[in-house]
């Protein structure tokens, strides 16, 4: 008999699996539902998950290993790559990790600019995550919907940078160059509009049932084993902790500003995105509160955009062909041929996705002697066979969305 | 009474009198090294401890040190008391030939994938771990790629073709 099978058998099938009574299915690398490159590979009992093996590092490309060869101001494009749906954040992250190690002071209203575009683009961030949730669980029109409005965040990272999805905004001390007064005509159509859109894109999901019966109760975890497997951001405040390095560890003068701390409680796939959603109403409060502050420089103050730091901030292309000085660092900034101090420092960030934490190590040369990122969706996407055991195939891809993993960032 | 680097200091020293060296506060973040064989130790001290409650690890890595022979490795440990908000950072270090160091995942869940991170690059072989293989790069790699024995490609190199890699001379018509 079982000859017969094996002759008649054009797939060779491996040992004991038509005996087995589970199915291992294969999801990723490239799988619409994973949106990026990472590999599940499910046993499933029917549709539910039994186990689950997860493979990362499709897109690894080194950094910390590149970072060591270059001088810091060619690192930031490195770091627009890792959670590239909210570079700025990453950006100003590592510049001001520079700052803390160079001891760079940065005037208040380059932490107020700075503000604004962390908070810009931590918006940007939530919207594509919670509408990717929306996307899976069957409703497209409210991604497409806010995608607009992500636009006109773009938009106005362009005005500054001259550039949308990597960003590589900002220097070592402040910005490139002066906000123009397109970008604040564009902030103010945001501030005056996206409320509205907001509003309506919540009322979508908000109370649909649908959307509840979908993420409710999924892809819970609860508040310790979250904090044990290294939770930070939206999904550990979705279950009850409120960790905001915003708060905690204020930087960029963040303790200027009022705003709160949004928690959920079950830390399930509605509550992730519950509390997203509520951050960008936080976000949008802290826009407000840091437009007025800038608007209220007058005079010399309102030009400024930069700490006064020549060995590292580039200066002024025409200071450069007129001037000495301005020639000498303007070759060894751009050669890299500035030596920074001996130093250890670790600072992090509060990112759209978590705590994005940078350790550098310097030996006193030009590059750094060791770089890590602390990227946050790294390490809790370890969590992700204990919150989907047990569930349907269906809630894992919601798990995995509402979770806002980025491969970028998770492969560094 | 807030908990400062000296309290924690003074705690640490009194219960591992003599083993924890090199206390250090750059930038305001307590910094100290422990010898390889009581990591634990001092990690589930600082867990456990009601007054410490280092009870969030925030960052595992490695380090490597190719001038300090006989411990060329480094592990480097970032925890974080979130009841307290302090933080504090702390070492140890391994022979690169015998890179043992002990597996933090029994304390902490999240060092699973940060120690497989920590061994792929760095070859430090956690022992305990439950599943200690390659994580980011691919399996058949037979060596460690962040140790400093591999330099980075040196960019003025002239035994390359530049117009095959976009540099210099003329590429098309």
């Amino acid at each position: 008999m079982s000859e017969q099978i094996e002759q008649h058998q054009h797939v060779k099938l491996p040992e004991g699996s038509i005996e087995k009574t589970t199915t291992t299915l294969n999801m990723g690398p490239t799988h619409p539902a994973t949106h990026g490159v990472f590999q599940n590979i499910l046993e499933l009992d029917g549709e539910r998950i039994v186990s689950a093996d997860s493979t990362v590092g499709y897109i690894h490309r080194a950094f910390e290993k590149i970072a060591e060869r270059r001088p810091l101001y060619q690192i930031t494009p490195l770091t627009d790559r890792l959670n590239y749906c909210s570079s700025p954040i990453n950006n100003m992250g590592w510049h001001l990790t520079c700052e803390k190690l160079l001891g760079v002071k940065t005037p208040k209203r380059v932490d107020y600019l700075r503000v604004i575009i962390m908070e810009l683009a931590r918006i940007s961030d939530h919207l594509i995550c919670n509408s990717i949730v929306g996307v899976d669980a069957g409703a497209y029109t409210g991604f497409l919907y806010v995608m607009q409005y992500r636009e006109l965040i773009y938009e106005i990272y362009e005005e500054i940078c001259g550039s949308r999805l990597t960003t590589n905004i900002g220097r070592i001390g402040g910005f490139e160059r002066n906000f123009t007064n397109t970008a604040f005509t564009k902030l103010e159509k945001f501030l005056r509009e996206y409320p509205g859109v907001l509003k309506e894109f919540e009322n979508m999901f908000m109370r649909n049932r649908i959307f509840l019966e979908r993420t409710m109760g999924t892809g819970g975890i609860s508040a310790e084993r979250a904090l044990n497997y290294g939770f930070t951001g939206p999904n550990l405040r979705a279950t009850g902790v409120d960790y905001d390095v915003r708060v905690l560890q204020p930087y960029s003068s963040y303790e200027d500003f009022s705003f709160n701390v949004p928690v959920g409680s079950t830390g399930d796939n509605y509550d992730r995105w519950l509390v997203r959603e509520q951050e960008m109403w936080e976000s949008l409060g802290i826009l407000k509160q840091a437009y007025e502050k800038i608007q209220s420089f007058k005079g010399a103050d309102a030009e400024v955009f930069h700490a006064d730091v020549p060995e590292y901030y580039l200066p002024k292309k025409e200071d450069v062909y007129t001037k000495m000085e301005a020639l000498i660092w303007h070759f060894k900034i751009i050669m890299g041929e500035v030596e920074m101090p001996k130093g250890e420092v670790y600072h992090s960030v509060e990112g759209a996705n978590g705590e994005l934490g940078f350790y550098l190590i310097s030996d006193g040369g030009r590059t750094p002697f060791r770089l890590h990122f602390r990227r946050p969706c790294f390490i809790y996407y370890q969590s992700y066979l204990e919150l989907t055991k047990g569930s349907m195939l269906s809630d894992a891809v919601i798990t995995m969305s509402s979770l806002n993993l980025i491969a970028g960032e998770m492969d560094a | 009474m807030p908990l400062t680097n000296d309290i924690i200091k003074q705690k640490l020293e009194e219960h591992f009198p003599g083993q924890l060296t090199s206390f250090e506060e750059p930038y305001g973040l307590l910094t100290f090294e422990a010898p390889k064989d009581i990591n634990l130790k001092v990690m589930q001290f600082l867990y456990d401890d009601p007054t410490l409650k280092f009870r969030f690890l925030t960052d595992l890595t490695g380090v490597h040190y190719p001038n300090r022979k006989g411990e060329e490795l480094a592990v480097v440990y970032h925890l974080h008391n979130l009841v307290d908000n302090i933080r504090l950072r702390f070492k140890v270090f391994t022979d690169v030939n015998h890179p043992d160091v002990f597996t933090a995942t029994s304390i902490f869940s999240s060092a699973n994938w940060m120690e497989r991170e920590t061994f792929d690059f760095y070859g430090v072989n956690f022992v305990g771990h439950p599943n200690l293989k390659r994580i980011l790069n691919v399996d058949e790699m037979d060596y460690f790629p962040m140790r400093k024995e591999f330099p980075l490609e040196d960019q003025t190199r002239a035994d390359k073709d530049d117009a095959m890699f976009g540099r210099g001379g003329h590429i098309g018509i």
